[in-house]
């Protein structure tokens, strides 16, 4: 009697805490889309304010705006060299240093691998005034390459990280087999393990591109001469120092700025079905 | 160890161990320059009393441990200090955590398209830049911004929240910018989890707070672990979103550890303090790495 009565009973509270659950879900959905509503409508509105209203005048000229400028091109070309460059260069290192670590045995690699693990947590925020400090004994201030390098470390401990777990997935085997095959170490690597670690390395290249695109601290330490400012540090100037700040060009800039980081954040996600990859993030 | 061997056909042993450091120069070389030389930069600095103006801009000499007891006696320092752990508790360790954790769980079992809406919001704002973070928020925030606007259209007092409430207006920005992570490394940790395990439970008659208490967060022990210290070590080095949103102010109302070794450093020229600073946040967050080592150790045994 009691197990079929159960069922009558709970069903009504079940269904209210569904509904109570859904509403909670969307109010939290809400608050996390407000602030988010007013940079697309101001980026639309040919009179834009601090306050998200309907677009009146609606107009796309803010975009053409700032995409004709050069002072608002040339940010993005400085943030493109820095990034794209910072991304080869911790894809290629970082793979080259994973490949001893997974493959061969020592006794000095549980160490190395601490050390590796132990910098990845590293606070990079904290370290800008001793690297200051080596940039300007070394002479490397206002230097792209050198800015590029250093972002490329900013990452380089959790590249380092990531790369040799994926080529751990690589089985060892495969590579024997090209051996007893006749291939030689370079063919070897080139025919297997290159092609089998790609998608790890494509990740490791991504997540080292956004995170120095959106990085404004670094080049805003490093660098000096404005013409060699990336956009991150560009949006900050434009809100902060103009008295009269043009809200719908700055939101559109925005926009421009944000959507390459959401086109390849959504590429992992696609390919490697998991945001988990990137979640190591260390932000700032 | 016999298979790898393959590898080692070479018949000089030096042509061996090149092949295998070779491959390690470029990284270690460059965080060596990078990462190491500047740690051990500070170390050396903080200790002098070097600047870019004044008496230690011509001649920086020892100081001793002078710059550590400058820094342990001044009110602004403790003060963003103390900044600093409200910041990373409030906005890290109990906002997006929490918020993060009773999303995933929330969003367990509903609706696909709903959950799918939902988390492209939560996630949105966790991709978007920082320095575009800061700018949202700055607008939203404002006198003239859209709560405001919304607060006083429902009669509600519209504070200066950038002005009255700076702290909680840059934790409130935080949770918003970095929820997503928790919900995404709890999301994954609760699919990992048994459902006969809860099921069992839900038949013995547990409750729902009872399961969540009980079963759920044990079992999720190591998640939770892994995620605070994660959680921790970003939210402690947070500058952009400060420095954009309130500038550390009004006056220092804001100013926490990064950014009050900014002004240090960089406004003022006080290299050698602004290093003591450096090593203080250095040591905090080797303090968390640490033990985010050991508990990685944990899992992977």
């Amino acid at each position: 009697m009691r197990s079929t009565a159960l069922p009558a009973f709970t069903a009504p509270r079940k269904t209210v805490a569904t509904v109570i659950t859904y509403l909670v879900l969307t109010v939290i959905g809400l608050l996390f889309l407000a602030p988010l509503v007013w940079l697309v409508l101001a980026s639309l509105n040919g009179q834009a304010t601090l306050s998200a209203s309907v677009p009146h005048p609606f107009t796309l000229s803010n975009f053409s705006q700032v995409l004709s400028g050069n002072a608002t091109l040339q940010p993005l070309l400085n943030g493109l060299i820095l990034s794209g460059g910072s991304a080869i260069v911790t894809m290629i290192a970082a793979a080259l240093a994973a490949y001893p670590l997974s493959r061969y045995q020592s006794r000095f690699k549980r160490p190395f691998l601490y050390i590796i693990l132990f910098a990845t947590g590293l606070p990079i925020t904290a370290i800008m005034v001793p690297v200051y400090a080596v940039f300007v004994q070394l002479s490397l201030l206002d230097s792209m390459a050198a800015t590029t390098l250093f972002l490329s470390v900013t990452t380089m401990p959790i590249a380092i990280w990531l790369m040799k777990n994926f080529m751990d997935g690589v089985p060892i085997g495969l590579e024997e087999a090209a051996w007893t095959d006749g291939a030689s170490a370079m063919q070897a690597l080139r025919r297997i393990v290159v092609p089998l670690t790609l998608p790890g390395a494509a990740v490791v290249g991504i997540f080292t591109f956004i995170n120095a695109w959106g990085n404004f601290f670094v080049p805003f330490i490093l660098l000096t001469s404005p013409d060699k400012m990336p956009a991150s540090v560009t949006i900050y100037q434009f809100f902060s120092q103009y008295g009269e700040v043009a809200y719908g060009p700055l939101a559109a800039y925005s926009i421009i700025f944000t959507v390459p980081v959401i086109v390849l954040y959504i590429l992992v996600q696609r390919t490697l079905g998991g945001a988990f990859n990137l979640a190591g993030a260390t932000k700032g | 160890m016999a298979a790898r061997s393959l590898h080692g056909a070479d018949p000089l042993p030096i042509a061996r161990s090149l092949r295998r450091v070779g491959p390690l120069v470029p990284a270690v070389v460059l965080l060596l320059l990078f990462m190491a030389a500047p740690i051990g930069w500070a170390v050396y600095d903080s200790f002098t009393n070097v600047a870019l103006t004044g008496v230690g801009a011509s001649s920086a000499s020892f100081v001793g441990f002078a710059n550590f007891t400058r820094m342990f006696a001044d009110p602004t320092f403790v003060q963003s200090l103390v900044l600093t752990v409200v910041f990373t508790v409030g906005s890290g360790v109990v906002g997006q955590n929490i918020l993060g954790f009773g999303l995933a769980l929330g969003m367990r079992g509903r609706n696909r398209v709903f959950r799918a809406v939902l988390g492209s919001v939560v996630v949105a704002a966790w991709v978007v830049p920082e320095i575009v973070a800061a700018f949202i928020w700055y607008a939203y925030l404002n006198d003239q911004g859209t709560l405001n606007a919304a607060l006083s259209a429902l009669g509600l007092p519209h504070p200066s929240w950038l002005y009255v409430y700076p702290m909680l207006s840059a934790i409130f920005a935080n949770i918003w910018r970095g929820t997503a992570f928790s919900m995404l490394v709890y999301s994954a940790a609760l699919s990992d989890l048994p459902d006969d395990v809860l099921e069992a439970a839900s038949v013995d008659g547990a409750g729902v707070v009872q399961r969540l208490w009980r079963v759920t967060l044990p079992l999720m022990k190591r998640s939770i672990m892994t995620n605070l210290m994660l959680v921790t070590l970003q939210t402690l080095s947070v500058f952009t979103l400060i420095f954009a949103l309130t500038g550390g102010g009004p006056g220092t109302a804001s100013q926490t550890l990064p950014l009050y070794m900014y002004q240090e450093a960089f406004k003022f020229y006080q290299l050698g303090y602004g290093a003591a600073m450096t090593l203080v946040l250095l040591a905090i967050g080797a303090i968390f790495s640490l033990i985010y080592v050991r508990v990685l150790r944990v899992e992977a045994a």
